[in-house]
């Protein structure tokens, strides 16, 4: 088998028990009151995470380049409550016109 | 509120296809660059189906890492599937094969998509997950086909688009002071592990933030004070 074949049945194999191992375990079950206040706060933290290293890193690197200013852009539409898609278009908007005119 | 449907995901996950379908594509130009055959870089996005990941194979496979390596890399960055499966077990029901199968279209966007102040919502992960499916491999497709010829997604700032939308999910989930912790110290663990571990390390260690959920308690809760013998009881159950 070919190294590429072989990280295809080994990375796809790993990441569905990844991704099934707690909705498979956790069936019909209840977390205990302090474990579910924990597990609650799973999606801030990782949300914010990924709003990190999205917008200020590349290679494992930090990098400051036009997808900050994008983001910012996307925090104003937010605070405004401006809909996903104004969001998600102004962000991408300012970064392509910042790089068009650098 | 009314209760959401698939279509209800798809629709959210609509402004975000562009994209998708960009980097779909971008990922097949750089597979096929990276010497991978046109066959194995759409099998891996049908069945890896994490961009992420898929990068980290072809980029250390092009560079003339081994396939060991190469696993290492993958398996690291698709490790914060796992938390956040946990964190959405709630919304799947059924037989375990059943809730295998649909725990595989939980993506980032899929899981950011349907997170609700009360937990994760089944349909809109499942629809949203579904049409991100078909997009991310569909383009895959016409990356390994059209080759060079397709237009670097970063120059249409759509590199952008994704840290936007995750900040648009996490708003409305910051309403109190535990919350808003958790996603403060959660991205300052990313940013200063960026630069000093491998990919993947800085938003898996940046679960940690959870914990700050043990230091206080759900809600409060007069009637204990008034409970004789700190025996605390509910005050209507």
């Amino acid at each position: 088998m070919s190294a590429v074949w072989l990280c295809v049945l080994v990375v796809g194999l790993a990441t569905v028990a990844l991704k099934a191992a707690g909705p498979v375990l956790a069936a019909g079950r209840q977390l205990p009151q302090g474990a579910a206040r924990v597990v609650d706060l799973l999606a801030p933290a990782l949300l914010a995470a990924l709003v990190a290293t999205q917008a200020f890193s590349a290679d494992e690197e930090l990098v400051l380049d036009e997808r900050a200013p994008g983001v910012a852009v996307a925090a104003v539409a937010i605070l405004l409550r401006a809909p996903l898609l104004v969001v998600v278009v102004a962000a991408a908007a300012t970064a392509a016109g910042l790089r068009a005119i650098s | 509120m009314a209760e959401r449907t698939y279509r209800d995901g798809m629709r959210v996950l609509l402004p975000l296809m562009p994209a998708i379908v960009a980097f779909g594509a971008s990922f097949g130009v750089l597979a096929r660059a990276a010497g991978v055959d046109a066959l194995a870089a759409v099998v891996m996005s049908a069945t890896t189906f994490a961009g992420s990941a898929q990068f980290a194979v072809v980029s250390v496979l092009g560079a003339g890492g081994t396939a060991a390596a190469a696993i290492g890399a993958a398996v690291l960055l698709n490790a914060r599937y796992a938390p956040m499966a946990i964190a959405a077990s709630g919304a799947f029901h059924g037989g375990p094969l059943r809730r295998l199968l649909e725990a595989q279209l939980l993506v980032d966007e899929s899981w950011a998509l349907s997170s609700r102040e009360d937990g994760f919502d089944r349909k809109v992960l499942i629809g949203a997950g579904g049409l991100l499916y078909l997009g991310w491999t569909g383009g895959t497709a016409v990356g390994v086909l059209a080759g060079d010829s397709l237009t670097d997604p970063a120059t249409l700032g759509l590199d952008a688009a994704f840290p936007a939308l995750f900040l648009a999910l996490l708003a409305p989930l910051l309403r109190d002071r535990a919350a808003m912790g958790a996603a403060a110290i959660g991205a300052v663990i990313a940013i200063a592990l960026t630069p000093v571990t491998p990919a993947g390390v800085p938003v898996i260690a940046a679960t940690a933030a959870c914990l700050v959920g043990l230091t206080r308690p759900r809600r409060r809760e007069p009637a204990r004070r008034r409970t004789p013998a700190g025996r605390p009881q509910e005050a209507s159950t």
